[in-house]
């Protein structure tokens, strides 16, 4: 392999710049014990305690773990079973509609998923609110764990199911003991993805949120709406900080994971 | 696996109540009045001066926000598929994805103001400071921003599945690095690039919180557009008529850059 030469090398140094200074630039200030983003004044943790003094944000920010795991737990079901019961169709032109059903919700706007939801729900009666806010996470993240299950399911050799029913194994077996440990790593894929999914949203989670309700996202657009408060800053430090070493920890995992395969393969 | 139906019921369900109903409840409101009548009003008030030019406005910083995001992208991916280590440096791209998009808009309130890091570059050069924040400048840059990530993963991946020996085989057949690139890469890898406008042009033209919080009200897109009849004018009728309008051109776009996706699912 050819090494990269130095204006390749400069580039790709730009784009990791830019692409980081902005969060930096959050952090740094996060420190800083003046009230702006501008001038260093001194190192001070006094934003930090801030948030962590904060009842109402602290409530905010579990209620947006709350949100995230659980409308990802029922989307992982949900999202699951469908994926099965999508395989099973053995009519061609049912079960691409259903795909294509299936990518409405992952290709559309923000925007008009919120506003047709805060229709549906208000059509139907559904107090704004938690409740609300998850059936809408969930409902946005099903057709993404049906995305990650959907490969692992079709690359599945059928043989295995025919030799499980062979040996006498119930429909139920065959489920648990053959087609969910086949699957998993796709499964796992989709509840992390649906949670990133529901820990991201801003746009449907702000229209179909009542008064009473807020997740981190919408809490963060009010605050900088009204300008630069340095409570945001110590927020983003705690998110970056959470943020990396899940993605320490996945890459640690997914290669273990993955000598763990190659041993067997060996 | 023919027995499985029964996986699919809350699937099925789930497709009708948030797939099929709020797409029916948008059409539906969008031809209704402010008291509920029955109207084409909306329709024909879409069709006026305003509304057009703000759809042309927003569909040309859409095109534009892709078009500068895909330049700056592209290399980016390619350069990254000749590093040592690519996986790593794929991660350390996407990691400021997941950073709340919330919280890298708002970075950008900080570097983009009157007192800010960009400002007190610029005096250095002796020119007096100017108000970055709420132009359209400072609008096209934060979103091409947050969209180098997700344009770069599929184009990245799709890069990284391309056989090498197709580009010596053009080498040693005499062609020049650009026409290797012109001929060969680029048409190879055009699936990548399709997925990457259609992840950063469907949601240019309605992400909403960019345009409010760094835009101020100089820059309308059709998301803003809908938030602003939902939520603050309270005219679901007007919002659900533009939410039809961006679907349409959602489905439009989805055309365009669509796949042919033969054999994908077996």
């Amino acid at each position: 392999m050819k090494k990269l030469s130095l204006p390749s090398k400069l580039y790709l140094i730009i784009v990791f710049l830019v692409l980081y200074a902005p969060i930096f630039y959050l952090i740094f200030y996060s420190f800083n014990s003046g009230e702006s983003m501008n001038n260093f004044e001194s190192f001070t943790l006094e934003h930090y305690k801030a948030v962590f003094d904060d009842t109402r944000l602290i409530v905010i920010l579990i209620n947006t773990v709350i949100v995230a795991l659980l409308s990802g737990l029922i989307a992982t079901i949900i999202g699951t079973l469908g994926a099965i019961g999508i395989v099973s169709i053995k009519d061609k032109k049912m079960r691409n509609v259903l795909l294509s059903l299936n990518n409405v919700l992952i290709v559309s706007p923000d925007v008009v998923i919120g506003a047709s939801f805060l229709i549906l729900f208000t059509m139907i009666g559904v107090k704004l609110g938690f409740a609300s806010v998850v059936v809408s996470h969930v409902a946005f993240s099903i057709p993404i764990v049906v995305l990650m299950v959907l490969p692992k399911l079709l690359e599945m050799n059928t043989s295995l199911i025919d030799a499980a029913k062979d040996l006498g194994a119930s429909k139920r077996d065959v489920l648990t003991r053959v087609i969910l440990p086949y699957i998993q790593p796709g499964i796992f894929a989709g509840f992390f993805l649906a949670l990133t999914y529901s820990l991201d949203d801003f746009a449907v989670t702000f229209f179909v949120t009542g008064n009473g309700f807020s997740t981190l996202s919408v809490e963060i657009y009010s605050m900088a709406r009204t300008g630069i408060t340095l409570t945001i800053n110590a927020i983003s430090g705690l998110v970056f900080l959470v943020t990396v070493l899940v993605v320490i920890g996945y890459y640690f995992f997914n290669n273990r994971a993955k000598r763990i395969q190659e041993g067997v393969q060996r | 696996m023919t027995r499985q139906r029964g996986a699919l019921f809350p699937y099925i369900i789930w497709i009708a109540l948030f797939v099929i109903a709020p797409i029916a409840l948008v059409v539906y409101y969008s031809m209704l009045d402010l008291s509920g009548n029955f109207t084409l009003a909306n329709y024909k008030s879409f069709f006026t001066p305003v509304y057009l030019k703000m759809t042309l406005t927003s569909f040309w910083y859409a095109f534009l926000i892709t078009l500068f995001t895909l330049i700056i992208a592209y290399p980016t991916a390619y350069l990254l598929t000749k590093t040592k280590h690519k996986q790593l440096w794929l991660m350390l791209i996407i990691i400021p994805s997941w950073i709340n998009l919330l919280l890298k808009t708002y970075a950008f309130i900080g570097i983009f103001g009157l007192y800010g890091p960009i400002n007190a570059f610029i005096e250095i050069f002796g020119l007096e400071p100017k108000q970055i924040l709420f132009t359209d400048f400072s609008f096209i840059f934060v979103s091409v921003y947050i969209f180098i990530p997700f344009m770069i993963i599929p184009i990245f991946n799709s890069l990284d599945k391309l056989n090498p020996t197709l580009i010596y085989a053009a080498r040693d057949l005499g062609a020049s690095g650009f026409t290797t690139f012109r001929r060969v890469i680029f048409p190879l890898t055009i699936d990548g690039v399709k997925s990457g406008i259609q992840v950063t042009f469907i949601p240019a033209l309605s992400l909403f919180m960019i345009t409010r919080l760094i835009a101020g009200n100089q820059v309308i897109t059709l998301g803003t557009a809908i938030e602003q009849q939902f939520l603050v004018s309270q005219n679901w009728g007007m919002g659900s008529t533009i939410a039809v309008f961006l679907i349409l051109s959602m489905v439009l776009i989805m055309f365009l850059t669509g796949q042919k996706k033969g054999g994908r699912v077996r």
